[in-house]
């Protein structure tokens, strides 16, 4: 028997009603600590070129924004300095309790920053948002009571791996290994029941993040997890143009391959990345926050609406 | 044979691995970071019932198994294999006591059920959700006593026994709901 759709939606009210709080906190936030909040194009004929993220296509050579990265950076380099974005994105062929190939991403940018000033305001807008929702009896996620006020858990991605895998990735490990790996026996263990900073990526997994200074083989990159759940991504930016053409060149040649699209590199931004100075970006799934925020079991419960 | 890729497995998908048929029991989407897709699996043998975890990526491909439902009627067991007979081509099939498993128990000759076969091997047997069968033995009930709930051990003409109340008598014949294994209710032939 088909369930009558307003019986499923009524049913969510409650997570909505936290999601609309958790969205104002943000904004709360973000305006306390200084930002501008900016809008960015969803249209987008230039994705960021990332090998495992696939971009849904537009009409006429548009694609829709897998993130509002680029373009946010193209503001820093115009001398913007602290912005925020509470946004759409859109990612093909991602689909599960913790993915719609439609979400909501926070994102923001510091200039003059480095990744553990993020690991900062993560740590701020977490408790901020969590003691003005959470109700009296705590915070409960699949069972666990979350811990909001305690001391941060700290991991290297190489100690992480080395103490729940069993194995050292060093620089450069072999990728399925390591996502294999990442997904069934690391993630899992982090972030119970205070959230975990996992930090400073293998080299070859730097994305768009710079190499740390002290350490050549690893990148100035976090993820942040809770109860297990991957909640944020984060790193000090790189921001050497031919460094950053070569890294997109090689996934461009990639995505070409497994794709089947030339995707086209994003000039615009990678021209803006010569009057880019040291900054730091994050982007948050705000979806997976409201979920631990309010005790869902699934991604459908907080966005009302499943994907089509 | 149709042939899936990682990305089109669902739960309820049933799959050939290593000449196995396998059915997804659960399933979760996965993404490590920056990472590719990921795609969790819990898997169920068909045959053994035994289940494994397997995480696949985007790339991997799966043949679907072969699998079809086939209406056959029951004519006998040797003392090792049982006999059934196709309803629709009338060809004869021997099925194993272990492919046959628990259904032995409410099987009688001559019922019509419903059987899973693989590469055209017969690997399960689904019976009706009731059968009726004889009770072959009991120990007499007491006349009268209906409300009161209490049963007894009675022995059917599969050899299997159950639990039926108290005024059900030797010789008569009872309807009994095969998903729980429960009498349900006398029945006049």
């Amino acid at each position: 028997m088909e369930t009558d759709e307003r019986v499923v939606l009524r049913s969510r009210r409650r997570f909505l009603e936290i999601r609309c709080r958790v969205l104002r906190l943000i904004r709360a936030f973000f305006e306390s600590e200084g930002f501008l909040e900016v809008q960015t194009p969803l249209l987008t004929a230039a994705p960021a070129p990332e090998v495992h993220i696939r971009p849904l296509r537009a009409e006429s050579g548009l694609f829709l924004s897998t993130s509002p990265e680029l373009h946010m950076k193209r503001l820093l380099a115009a001398g913007f300095e602290k912005i925020f974005q509470i946004t759409r994105s859109f990612r093909g062929g991602e689909r599960g309790k913790l993915h719609h190939p439609e979400f909501t991403i926070l994102e923001w940018y510091r200039s003059g920053a480095s990744y553990k000033d993020l690991q900062q305001d993560c740590k701020n807008l977490t408790r901020f948002t969590c003691r003005a929702v959470a109700p009296e009896a705590g915070l409960y996620f699949r069972g666990l009571r979350l811990d909001f006020e305690g001391r941060w858990e700290h991991f290297s991605v190489r100690e992480a791996f080395r103490r729940y895998a069993g194995w050292d990735p060093g620089p450069d490990p072999d990728q399925d290994r390591f996502d294999l790996d990442m997904v069934e026996k690391v993630e899992p263990s982090l972030g119970f029941p205070v959230p975990c900073i996992l930090e400073d990526y293998p080299k070859s997994q730097a994305a768009l993040a710079r190499i740390k200074q002290e350490d050549p083989e690893a990148a100035e990159r976090f993820e942040l997890f809770w109860a297990g759940i991957e909640l944020a991504n984060g790193f000090s930016e790189l921001t050497d143009p031919l460094e950053q053409r070569a890294r997109f060149q090689s996934a461009i040649a990639k995505k070409k391959e497994m794709e089947g699209i030339g995707y086209p590199l994003p000039d615009a931004f990678l021209k803006s990345l010569e009057h880019l100075g040291p900054c730091a970006g994050i982007a948050l799934g705000v979806d997976r926050f409201v979920m631990l925020l309010s005790g869902a079991e699934t991604i459908d419960d907080v966005v009302a609406f499943e994907p089509e | 044979m149709a042939v899936l890729t990682a990305g089109e497995l669902r739960k309820g998908s049933k799959l050939e691995i290593d000449g196995d048929p396998y059915l997804i029991v659960d399933f979760e989407f996965s993404k490590p970071g920056k990472g590719q897709s990921l795609y969790r699996c819990r898997l169920k043998n068909m045959i053994t019932g035994t289940q494994l975890d397997r995480t696949y990526r985007s790339g991997d491909k799966f043949n679907t198994a072969d699998l079809e439902e086939q209406q056959m009627q029951y004519l006998y067991s040797d003392g090792e294999n049982y006999h059934l007979m196709n309803t629709s081509s009338f060809e004869q099939i021997e099925m194993s006591a272990d492919a046959v498993g628990d259904a032995s128990s409410f099987l009688s000759e001559n019922l019509v059920v419903s059987v899973l076969l693989f590469d055209g091997k017969p690997i399960g047997l689904t019976l009706p959700n009731f059968v009726e069968l004889k009770i072959v033995a009991s120990a007499p009930g007491i006349k009268g006593d209906t409300a009161s709930g209490a049963t007894k051990t009675a022995t059917l003409e599969t050899g299997h026994v159950i639990q039926v109340p108290l005024f059900v008598e030797e010789g008569e014949t009872v309807r009994i709901d095969t998903r729980t294994g429960q009498y349900v209710e006398r029945v006049k032939v």
